[in-house]
């Protein structure tokens, strides 16, 4: 029983991870119709941000947490205005191509200055235990980033649907063409939303520096998840993206643990559940179905 | 045999004069290097996940190797003309096989050194077995390259799995608990790593009490899983033997002492590691973890003058790979200068049986049977971070374990 209970929580954190950097995406595609395949590599910025700030700087990782989310928010937004912004009118697939080759040359050169052996980064002396929970014990610093997760998504779900900022990006994110004829500045809003998105990721990256190998290529091998779980939330969808991401990591941690005899099902579980939702509802779990032209 | 100048020389001489006689397959007569030059070829990963345990400062490893080389006989060397090429395999055996049919061909290499990957690795066996040119393997680990896959142009010089089960497995069975839990990713060499600590183990008297293959590549990052599963086990393992390599062990490390599995009585032994993961994950978090080390730059005098020296050129201190292809690539200049040409057959010929001695290879000698390169291995424990006295000074040695008994006997699969 707290066998099932640790490896429960466990998925939820993994699924954190996946969750913050679903919404971002979810987010961004939703008011951009931009699949942004840098995603990864703004989450590696974060930790790989963590990292220097502490070694080069002394900056501890508390604010750290504030910082890296809030300056690569802004290097989105610059982004967003010099390159993205040109090609959104054209074939989703030129924003696609910018976007993976922006990520080549992001891991490229943070391998130029700092290789690719992981670089080292401890957890913060406060969350360093762990906590008792009757059942099990459990480590501090995990117990936080699910605390911090869920508080974020809760207060970005609040922004979104409770203010007028929120209402426009969602009335802006499923229709775009009817908001504007309704006097709304739609395109102010798009570079704030991207510089939000990439925060998400840069957030995710600090959080993720103290219980992963910080390397330029951290991203990469976590975007091809968090793409996974986008498409089985629903493409854009706010909500299906979250739900998702805590899914998908539940799903990964039961595989793993009950399925270890089948390592060909625990090590590709996730695509198995994205092919199956797929057939099933081809626009994904929380996705609205295209209607017919 | 090479303690002093003078015996160098006169079995130089001795073995130029046996070359001579054979008549090798030169038609040029006085011609006794292909294009009167030597060419080192340095194939390994350049930009991936190895390229900081060996990559480039492996080729600044041969390039010292070839000054030295080139100090050391002056005028008298065979030929002044060495030169170094290298190229970047990615980890990937297509890319390593067309890497090396290249390097033999058009670039006109005489030996292929380093080759980290172990799939990748053994095609570039079959390459130099196709190509009749020399091979000295330094970065993989399959025991096949000595095993059902050897040639007669292939050595393999550093290190391979049973190495590294020998000393790990047996002495942390001996000295820190009998019942094991081994995690391992689920490919080749993760495969590889546990049947040889598995077989280690149970020689030692110890039992493996659960294992486990993680997924290959761990997308998530994730091993909780098994670390939680550990303590559970019944009995319960007094050791986790993690075979994660690179950024996988980062992670497997990193969540170990999350978990706190050592307050909890479970030990931990890694199955490969280099200098450059314990600088990754520092001292502090792997202290007292024992592993098997091919090489330690600080293990004495010796050592530490070529570490000084590989510092200057490479700013940072050498791992085992870069000073086994600083080895490998001298030794084969001094085989080559004995035999005075360049020919494959005649230096492998000059190679087989001969005991070494250089900075790397204590109590070497490269063996004829299987040309497996065998010298003295180190069983290392990571220090506390109090007692780190130096940078990169991570490690101390408990004990050396002897070449004869560091590596498996020749395998009857191997038939060269």
């Amino acid at each position: 029983m707290s066998g099932f209970a640790q490896n429960t929580f466990n998925g939820l954190v993994s699924g954190a991870f996946y969750a913050l950097l679903a919404l971002g995406l979810a987010v961004i595609f939703g008011m951009l119709r931009v699949v942004n395949f840098a995603h990864g590599a703004f989450y590696m910025l974060g930790a790989f941000g963590a990292y220097v700030l502490l070694t080069e700087a002394g900056v501890p990782f508390w604010a750290a947490l504030v910082i890296m989310p809030v300056g690569l928010g802004l290097l989105g937004m610059a982004l967003e205005r010099a390159v993205i912004h040109r090609l959104t009118r054209l074939d989703p697939l030129y924003n696609f191509l910018l976007t993976f080759g922006l990520t080549l040359i992001l891991q490229d050169l943070v391998k130029l200055r700092y290789g690719v052996q992981s670089s080292p980064y401890a957890t913060p002396s406060l969350l360093s235990g762990t906590v008792n929970f009757g059942l099990f014990d459990f480590p501090t610093y995990r117990v936080f980033i699910l605390g911090f997760a869920v508080l974020l998504c809760v207060a970005v779900w609040w922004v979104l649907t409770r203010t007028r900022i929120g209402m426009v990006v969602r009335a802006a994110t499923e229709r775009p063409d009817l908001t504007r004829a309704f006097g709304i500045d739609v395109g102010r809003w798009v570079t704030p939303v991207f510089g939000f998105g990439i925060g998400l990721a840069g957030l995710a990256g600090v959080l993720a520096a103290p219980m992963r190998a910080v390397n330029p290529l951290m991203g990469a091998d976590l975007i091809i998840v968090v793409f996974a779980v986008v498409v089985i939330g629903g493409l854009g969808s706010i909500f299906g993206s979250v739900a998702a991401g805590f899914g998908i990591g539940l799903v990964q941690a039961w595989g793993e643990a009950y399925l270890s005899n089948f390592p060909i099902v625990s090590q590709t579980i996730v695509f198995i559940v994205m092919a199956v939702v797929l057939l099933w509802r081809p626009a994904g779990l929380f996705g609205r179905e295209e209607a017919p032209a | 045999m090479r303690r002093t100048v003078g015996v160098a020389a006169a079995s130089a001489a001795v073995v130029l004069v046996a070359g001579c006689g054979g008549g090798g397959p030169q038609s040029g007569g006085d011609q006794k290097l292909t294009g009167d030059k030597i060419v080192l070829g340095v194939l390994n990963d350049q930009s991936g996940a190895y390229s900081e345990l060996s990559g480039k400062n492996s080729v600044t490893a041969v390039e010292m190797a070839i000054a030295d080389f080139t100090a050391k006989y002056g005028d008298k060397a065979v030929t002044k003309d060495i030169t170094v090429e290298t190229a970047d395999h990615q980890n990937k055996p297509d890319v390593a096989n067309s890497k090396a049919q290249e390097m033999y061909d058009r670039k006109g290499v005489d030996l292929i050194l380093d080759v980290p990957t172990s799939s990748a690795a053994l095609k570039v066996a079959d390459v130099a077995k196709e190509k009749k040119k020399l091979y000295f393997n330094i970065g993989a680990a399959t025991t096949d390259l000595t095993g059902k896959s050897c040639n007669k142009y292939t050595f393999h010089y550093a290190y391979d799995t049973y190495m590294l089960a020998n000393g790990t497995g047996k002495t942390t069975t001996e000295q820190i608990g009998k019942n094991w839990y081994i995690l391992y990713p689920n490919y080749a060499f993760g495969q590889d790593m546990e049947k040889s600590f598995s077989t280690a183990i149970t020689a030692a008297g110890g039992k493996v009490v659960g294992k486990d293959g993680a997924p290959f590549p761990n997308t998530s990052g994730d091993f909780s899983t098994f670390l939680l599963k550990a303590p559970t086990l019944n009995p319960k393992p007094d050791v986790l033997g993690t075979m994660q390599a690179g950024a996988e062990l980062v992670n497997v490390v990193k969540q170990y002492n999350e978990f706190k599995l050592r307050d909890k009585g479970v030990g931990l032994a890694v199955g490969l590691m280099f200098l450059t993961d314990i600088h990754s994950l520092t001292p502090a978090a792997l202290a007292g973890t024992t592993y098997t080390d091919a090489w330690y730059w600080n293990f004495d005098a010796k050592n530490r003058e070529f570490a000084d020296r590989f510092q200057q050129k490479a700013g940072t201190r050498p791992t085992f790979a870069h000073a086994a292809n600083y080895s490998a690539a001298l030794q084969y200049l001094e085989a080559v200068q004995a035999a005075g040409t360049d020919d494959a057959d005649a230096v492998v010929k000059g190679l087989e049986g001969k005991t070494v001695e250089d900075v790397f290879l204590r109590n070497g000698k490269i063996r004829a049977e299987d040309h497996r390169v065998v010298h003295d291995a180190y069983l290392a424990q990571v220090k506390p971070q109090s007692e780190v006295a130096e940078p990169w000074d991570y490690v101390k040695v408990l004990k050396t374990i002897p070449a004869a008994e560091a590596f498996r006997a020749p395998s009857a699969d191997c038939k060269l």
